[in-house]
């Protein structure tokens, strides 16, 4: 089977079992190591990614489940022109990010809180990044993160 | 104390040098890695936590020609994973005892994960099996032991007011970096194999290579990839897994990539070390503690490993950070039919310090003092003399991190509060909160003369083409070693902090510098890299009678390149006598405080923790942002190990071995951290930094078992402070079983094949 799905902005055909893990394609059939693989059941949140703008787990999803859908993984925050997306900036300046592994994945959750436009109270950012596991940072400066990004983004009006 | 000098000081913060990478997720860890032509590589492991192997049968049905076998016959060199002991196998050779449950056995790899699947479905282990030994007190083999007194501990109880005893037992707990352990090998044209992976010491697996493959130094060469989280995991068994991918690699003269699922990491790598320790306090009606009778066991699992300097510092900082006049502490460690436990963030102390934290609160309760005022009664001070007759010197903070966090927490004012609300509690209360304390010693770097046996070397150099470059086998996974070193050189040369390289973590370029481990990083390897720096400043300074960051590319344009391999001097009045146990056990030793605040739910027994202020007492702050986040997810890793994080095992197998099982705290369960850092500087290195990754791991749970006991009356003996155990003691009913220990099923119980 072949299966259409835009990827980072590119339209994309596979040609894969249906089966197939939407993780494993990205890695493995369009290079897009970026995500990555922490318990392959949907419980570290490493390998979330963004299916039409909603958190998901690529380890969990069929890729027969995504045909045509809009796909955005961690290599489509950062442009060649624009530079660090206010999120990973934010992080790089707040500390967010120790041996990144989950990183990928909290940026997405994180980016999809700031899209959703909320109003960016501690809880409310916790309760957003409550699916992706970090070992290292004790969460305190990744909540601080997404906060400084929401902030920015207020001010701004971006 | 000051010392004139900062040169470790950064004037601001700099970014992350690996952060964009991360960020962007360009990044390489081990399984991004791409090697054409690869194949896979799994393992065969045991499923008997005790037994002699007597065959591994291969069906005959299957077509094995496209699957590559490794067995313990292949194995060129010795059968033995280097460590301490020559104890541990590579592979189970036929013939031989396997003796924990996940014990590698077999090799295969394929071209394809559908073959290797398959392939593994059709071996076949015979074996006889023999009776196992879970229970550690039961056991009779010793992998280690040590005696430590001071004073008269008998006279000292005899004339106390009064005697307080307790035992408290702690289990298992999983090091869970989010990235699974991972090694890649690939044949080197000029023989041998080059091993990329996931890793924190790049010689000790370099070592392992040589060794089990029969092979010289040129021919093993050890790559670090990005490495997703260590905490101590990521230590010992690298050199296992690169072994066994190696082997692979060299069987089938093709890259073989060894990538752990969360299943097999959980169920085959090490953990953090069960204790059960049982302590007798002596105490005056005025709060002076007069004698402490420690006795402390560890279970180290089926194999040596790292075992015996684990029982080291767990048996040096059992007393906890107090002057007493009279010690003694009995440590051993014992094997038992279990997989193997190894480093964890801490490496013994956060064990024997919730024990000695935990019996000191009982002990104020029991002359009805305040925590905070038996602690600014006994806590060490400057001239203080510890169980191994070290006198403190200098760097002694204890008391200072301890009225900090007394003083940000509102720590007496809070505790009346929940005083009063303990007193006024009606059956319709649905929570109740409480306040605890802790406070903490960690020796910073190796214990005793591990660092002068160790030799270890780094280079900076000044290239032919006018590029600053820091050579160091020291390995960066989460906490700023390539941001910190660069910042650390740059100081010493007056250079932007962008003018100097870190070279890569390859065993071809860089000299051992140790392994990063025992948060002897920043301290240790920092202080040589600044040694380093300074001889190649004064190298270019003499032969251009310029400052060196205006005369460095004129220097090398002139003269070409100059390195400089530092290797480590022992620090001046500092020394260890093996034999006796006594001296200096540590350089230098950091202070911590934690005071925790818990809500515990009165219908489940549930608990979160709230909130938690971390004073901690680094040295030397070289970079804050950094630093901060080396306390808060340390001080997270405490909470996890206090209130959810436990290992059930049955016959000797983790029955939680899968990350829906074995649960860590998420963003919701993480308590609010505040972090003070205080500087009290090591004066035997030039920027003071006494290291940070492990301190605050000592701290966490005896301050979250502390706000338990404000909260709801009940002692909590045995982590992790679970609702089945703190509903057990308010009630009355009978606890869990004790943490750590495996439980047997009815088969093999019937069978009376375990020893107990």
């Amino acid at each position: 089977m072949s299966y259409h799905l835009t990827v980072n902005g590119t339209a994309t055909e596979v040609a894969v079992p249906g089966m197939r893990r939407l993780l494993d394609v990205l890695r493995e059939d369009l290079g897009l190591t970026g995500s990555k693989e922490g318990c392959g059941e949907g419980e570290c949140g490493a390998c979330t990614v963004l299916i039409d703008g909603a958190v998901a787990v690529s380890c969990l999803v069929p890729v027969c489940q995504v045909d045509a859908a809009v796909i955005t993984t961690v290599e489509g925050l950062a442009t060649p022109t624009t530079g660090l997306s206010s999120l990973q900036q934010a992080f790089l300046e707040t500390g967010g990010a120790q041996c990144g592994i989950c990183t990928p994945g909290m940026l997405l959750s994180g980016q999809a809180f700031l899209d959703s436009g909320a109003e960016p109270t501690d809880d409310a950012i916790r309760e957003a990044i409550a699916g992706n596991l970090c070992r290292c940072t004790g969460y305190t400066k990744i909540v601080e993160a997404v906060a400084l990004a929401a902030g920015r983004r207020d001010e701004t009006g971006a | 104390m000051t010392i004139a000098a900062r040169p470790g000081r950064a004037v601001g913060a700099p970014l992350r040098r690996e952060g964009p990478a991360k960020l962007t997720g360009t990044a390489l860890y081990t399984d991004d890695l791409v090697f054409p032509g690869g194949w896979y590589g799994t393992t065969i492991r045991s499923t008997e936590p005790r037994a002699r192997l007597v065959a591994i049968d291969l069906d005959p049905a299957f077509d094995w020609s496209r699957v590559a076998v490794v067995t313990a016959d292949d194995i060129p060199g010795d059968n033995v994973v280097a460590s301490i002991a020559a104890d541990q196998p590579i592979l189970v050779p036929v013939g031989g005892e396997i003796r924990h449950q996940a014990e590698p056995v077999a090799l295969l790899a394929a071209a394809d994960r559908e073959t290797l699947r398959e392939a593994r479905l059709r071996v076949r282990l015979r074996t006889e099996a023999l009776p196992p030994v879970f229970d550690p007190l039961a056991s009779t083999v010793e992998f280690a032991r040590y005696d430590l007194a001071k004073g008269d501990v008998d006279a000292g109880l005899a004339s106390a007011d009064l005697v307080v005893q307790g035992t408290y037992r702690v289990g298992h707990q999983e090091q869970l970096y989010i990235e699974n352990n991972a090694m890649i090998a690939v044949p080197r044209a000029g023989g041998g194999v080059i091993v990329h992976g996931s890793l924190q010491c790049p010689y000790y697996v370099h070592k392992a290579l040589k060794r089990g493959l029969r092979i010289g130094s040129e021919q093993a060469q050890v790559v670090q990839a990005e490495t997703g989280g260590g905490f101590g995991g990521k230590e010992e068994y690298p050199s296992m897994i690169g072994l066994h991918a190696a082997l692979l690699a060299l069987r089938t003269q093709r890259p073989v990539r060894m990538i752990y699922d969360r299943h097999e990491d959980l169920a085959a790598t090490t953990k953090r070390h069960p204790a059960i320790v049982t302590h007798r306090t002596g105490v005056m009606r005025d709060g002076r503690v007069v004698a402490q009778d420690i006795d402390l066991v560890l279970d180290g699992g089926a194999y040596t490993t790292l075992t015996p300097v684990v029982l080291s510092r767990a048996t040096i900082h059992a007393g906890g950070p107090y002057d007493i006049p009279n010690v003694r502490i009995r440590g051993r460690a014992v094997m038992t039919n279990t997989p193997p436990n190894g480093a964890f963030r801490g490496f013994g102390a956060p064990q024997s310090e919730f024990a000695a934290e935990t019996q000191l609160n009982r002990v104020a309760e029991a002359i009805g003092m305040s925590p905070l005022d038996v602690r600014r009664r006994n806590v060490y001070r400057l001239g203080g003399i510890t169980p191994t007759q070290q006198v403190l010197r200098g760097g002694v903070a204890g008391e200072e991190v301890l009225e900090r966090a007394a003083e940000a927490s509102e720590f007496d004012r809070v505790r009346v509060r929940t005083a009063e609300s303990r007193g006024r509690r009606s059956p319709r209360d649905r929570t109740a909160r409480g306040i605890g304390l802790a406070l903490a010693w960690h020796g910073a770097g190796f214990t005793g003369s591990g660092e002068a046996k160790m030799g270890s070397v780094v280079s900076v150099e000044l290239s032919g083409d006018g590029v600053v470059r820091i050579l160091t086998a020291s390995t960066e996974m989460g906490q700023g070693t390539k941001t910190i070193f660069p910042q650390l050189v740059a100081a010493e040369l007056g250079l932007p902090i962008e003018a100097v390289e870190m070279a890569p973590q390859d065993t071809a370029l860089v000299p051992d510098s140790g392994p990063t481990v025992a948060s002897r990083t920043a301290m240790v390897v920092g202080g040589m890299t600044i040694q380093a720096a300074r001889r190649l400043r004064e190298a270019v300074e003499g032969r251009t009678g310029r400052p060196f960051a205006t005369s460095y590319r004129d220097d090398a344009a002139d003269h070409g390149a100059t390195r400089i391999d530092q290797a480590f001097e022992p620090y001046p009045g500092v020394g260890f006598d093996d034999a006796t146990y006594t001296g200096d056990a540590y350089p230098a030793f950091g202070w911590a405080a934690a005071v925790a605040e818990v809500e515990v739910d009165l219908d489940t027994f549930e608990v979160a923790v709230r909130s938690i202020v971390a004073v901690d007492d680094v040295g030397r702050v070289i970079h804050p942002v950094l630093c901060e986040g080396q306390v808060e997810g340390g001080t997270l890793q405490a909470v996890g190990y206090a209130t959810i994080e436990e290992i059930k095992l049955l016959d000797g197998r983790y029955l939680n071995d899968r990350l829906q099982t074995y649960l860590i705290p998420t963003a919701l369960d993480a308590p609010r951290i505040e972090t003070i850092l205080v500087e009290s500087p090591f004066a035997g290195v030039p920027h003071g930094a006494k290291g940070v990754g492990e301190l605050p791991m000592d701290v966490g749970a005896p301050a979250v078992v502390a706000a338990i006991h404000d909260a709801t009356g009940a002692w909590i003996h045995d982590l992790p402070a679970t609702p089945e155990r703190i509903m057990a003691a308010l009630v009355g009913i009978d606890p869990p079983g004790p943490p750590g220990i495996s439980t047997v099923s009815p088969r093999r119980a019937a069978d009376g094949d375990t020893e107990r």
